[in-house]
């Protein structure tokens, strides 16, 4: 594969050749034109969820854990995996005995990938924000929450919490301050459940990744 | 003249199921894109405001490849460089073979069809498997794509039945669209959970940042990109955008403009492969950068509005020659109007240089460009590189190649007869007296047409008739 540098210069030689035009920008103004607050913004959200079949359930601080085991009930799932470390895993956990069995993602999917790809129910998973104009999770994942949690279990449930909810990416990438702190291995805008149009553009659910989402505002 | 193309299209236009499939694809598709854009006023400002960060990307192109392969390679990502597609294939085997490779499950990517890397590999007894749906589905039949997002688009569901059916003959028939998704999910979870390389596109890279960001809605990619312990991304050297920020206005005009929906299901933006206590994604993360003719492209100031495609397919979407002749007509990879431009380009004028001519330059196209080709200029440009005379000024490849003999002596007799007023007024004036005796009969024009009919005098002996002076 030597070559490869012998080819970048030559690209980057050709690339440098011709005159070219001054191309900036004045105005980089992509932030939001809409003046939503709070309200319309859990509205809009929860309608464009909705739109792509996923669910929305809104909670407080004191009943999210009660939604989450009835939605647990209401889809008889057998097993649902969950962090023990993050704040709201945590509760669940000590909860264990009102919930369906639970799993953890406690080692490298090398040591339970047949687990994780043919066993899991479903998952629980925080979120690190929300985008009010497309119906958007914001997932970071990290070594707590690994990437396939949201990927693999045919039901992600996941938590929003609606200060975290911003009205459009732009403003979430400004907000939060992504270039600055520096991007994840790996960043996910989630909006619904996996979908596909390929066969005659009819909408089939639950391609490869999960077949439900849930969402659960708090 | 009577060429493989025109062959092709002929075939292809007799086909009454498959016209009825795209037509019902086309016509659903600007139904869902018109209904995201409500606002004309705002869909003008955000096509400009699409326009200038890729132009701005382009004017920049070499410092920002450069930028972000120190920002990847900090990352931990190897960049690869391929001048040509043999070489982009040589580097994915080079990765397969340092992992003993037997297989590889690829997420949708237009520039692995670009370099033909299935056949490539097949060649050589590795399995190189789709796991996009629409891929999946044509990969069965030996096809190749009929259009850059909806690769299946030619088939009905019948015909994917009747396809699983003949492949899958353990699982009994069924015509329900949830149903075949479902058999073609079990079969690629297996596939996706063995892996041991999985391959992707990618649809922008933030220089800023060395980030790789992939837009779909099934998983497929997310899948290709995490399961497997091995990553390999391919592009086009293009695809690379200034900053973080200049990503979310692309996104969201992006998946408008391509499938009306206001965003993908995944946007999936991998900046690393797996950092020591993560617990998944792959541990070797490569990207492979393709020219293939591209900084050739680059060099001509007109033609480089070429390279600023975000690859949506609204053009294609748009087109009424590409629903009625279908993708598989134009014979390249990327078919419809950005083929047309595109693909000339890179395989020479003299290879696909036709395609120049499959168009009746309505300009559907460029009114829906979410950026702004003016693919009209470009393909009126590209059909005078064709036929030009002093095809050394033009780096366009194949130029001047589609020049003959008898089109050059029959626009040189006109140029003539035009510029000499008393021969073009005694020439007009013989054609209108003797109109009865021209042609009726003008080849695949007539065949569903009435000829012109000359008028009875000339415009010159109307006007003088009218009492104009002519000067």
């Amino acid at each position: 594969m030597s070559n490869t540098t012998a080819s970048r210069t030559n690209i980057l030689a050709r690339l440098r050749e011709p005159q070219r035009p001054e191309c900036g920008f004045d105005e980089r103004d992509y932030l939001s034109r809409f003046d939503w607050d709070r309200a319309e913004r859990v509205r809009r959200f929860t309608e464009r969820m909705v739109a792509v079949r996923a669910e929305v359930h809104q909670a407080t601080a004191d009943t999210w854990l009660d939604v989450v085991k009835q939605v647990c009930a209401a889809k008889g799932l057998k097993n649902l995996l969950v962090s023990p470390e993050t704040e709201r895993g945590k509760q669940i956990h000590a909860q264990a005995e009102h919930f369906p069995a639970l799993k953890t993602y406690d080692r490298p999917i090398e040591g339970w990938k047949e687990e994780l790809f043919y066993g899991v129910d479903a998952a629980f998973t925080s979120t690190f924000g929300g985008i009010a104009e497309t119906g958007t999770l914001i997932l970071m994942p990290d070594a707590e929450e690994p990437r396939l949690m949201s990927l693999v279990p045919p039901v992600h449930i996941a938590v929003l919490e609606v200060d975290k909810l911003y009205t459009t990416f732009a403003e979430a990438v400004q907000e939060q301050g992504w270039v600055k702190t520096g991007m994840p291995s790996n960043a996910l805008l989630v909006s619904g459940p996996s979908k596909s149009a390929d066969i005659e553009q009819t909408l089939a659910y639950g391609v490869h990744g999960p077949k439900e989402l849930v969402v659960i505002l708090v | 003249m009577t060429s493989e193309f025109r062959l092709t299209v002929r075939e292809n236009l007799a086909k009454a199921e498959v016209r009825a499939n795209f037509y019902r694809a086309m016509d659903g598709l600007m139904t869902r894109r018109l209904d995201q854009f409500p606002d004309k006023v705002e869909l003008e400002r955000l096509r400009t405001q699409s326009m200038a960060i890729r132009a701005n990307a382009l004017s920049k192109l070499p410092e920002l490849l450069e930028q972000l392969e120190a920002n990847l390679t900090r990352n931990g990502i190897q960049v690869h460089w391929a001048e040509t597609t043999d070489q982009a294939n040589q580097i994915v085997l080079g990765i397969m073979q340092q992992h003993n490779a037997q297989s590889i499950i690829k997420g949708k990517s237009m520039v692995s069809e670009e370099m033909g890397l299935n056949h490539f590999l097949e060649a050589l007894g590795i399995e190189a498997l789709e796991s996009d749906l629409g891929e999946f589905i044509i990969q069965l039949d030996h096809e190749a794509p009929s259009h850059i997002i909806m690769p299946a688009i030619h088939k009905n569901r019948v015909q994917i039945a009747k396809l699983f059916h003949e492949k899958f003959p353990d699982i009994p028939y069924t015509e329900d669209v949830d149903e075949l998704t479902q058999l073609a999910r079990r079969i690629l979870r297996d596939k996706f959970y063995a892996a041991p390389v999985g391959l992707s596109g990618v649809n922008f890279m933030v220089a800023e940042t060395g980030t790789l960001c992939l837009v779909e809605n099934e998983g497929n990619g997310r899948m290709s990109t995490t399961a497997p312990p091995v990553h390999i991304a391919v592009t086009g050297i293009e695809k690379v955008v200034e900053s973080l920020s200049d990503v979310p206005p692309l996104l969201s005009i992006l998946t408008r403009s391509a499938t009306g929906q206001p965003i993908t299901t995944y946007v999936n933006m991998i900046s690393s492969p797996r950092k020591p206590g993560e617990k998944d994604g792959p541990e070797e993360v490569h990207l492979v950068l393709l020219d293939n003719g591209r900084s050739n492209i680059y060099s001509d100031p007109e033609l480089l509005a070429t390279l600023r495609c975000i690859r949506c397919g609204a053009c294609i979407n748009h087109c009424p020659v590409y629903v009625r002749i279908g993708g598989h007509s134009y014979g390249t990879v990327y078919p419809g109007p950005i083929g047309s431009i595109l693909e000339p380009q890179k395989a020479g004028l003299d290879v696909h240089g036709e395609l120049t001519q499959a168009s009746t330059l309505c300009g559907a196209c460029s009114e829906v460009c979410p950026v702004r080709i003016p693919i009209p200029s470009i393909l009126n440009r590209l059909r005078y590189d064709g036929v030009r005379k002093d095809a050394a000024n033009t780096n366009t490849v194949g130029s001047g190649k589609r020049r003959t003999l008898s089109e050059a002596a029959t626009w040189k007799t006109w140029a003539w007869a035009a510029t000499h007023p008393a021969l073009y007024h005694t020439g007009s004036k013989l054609a209108t007296r003797f109109k009865g005796m021209l042609p009726t009969n003008l080849g695949a024009w007539t065949s569903v047409r009435t000829a012109p009919k000359l008028a009875e005098s000339t415009l010159h002996e109307r006007l003088k008739a009218l009492g104009v002076d002519h000067e």
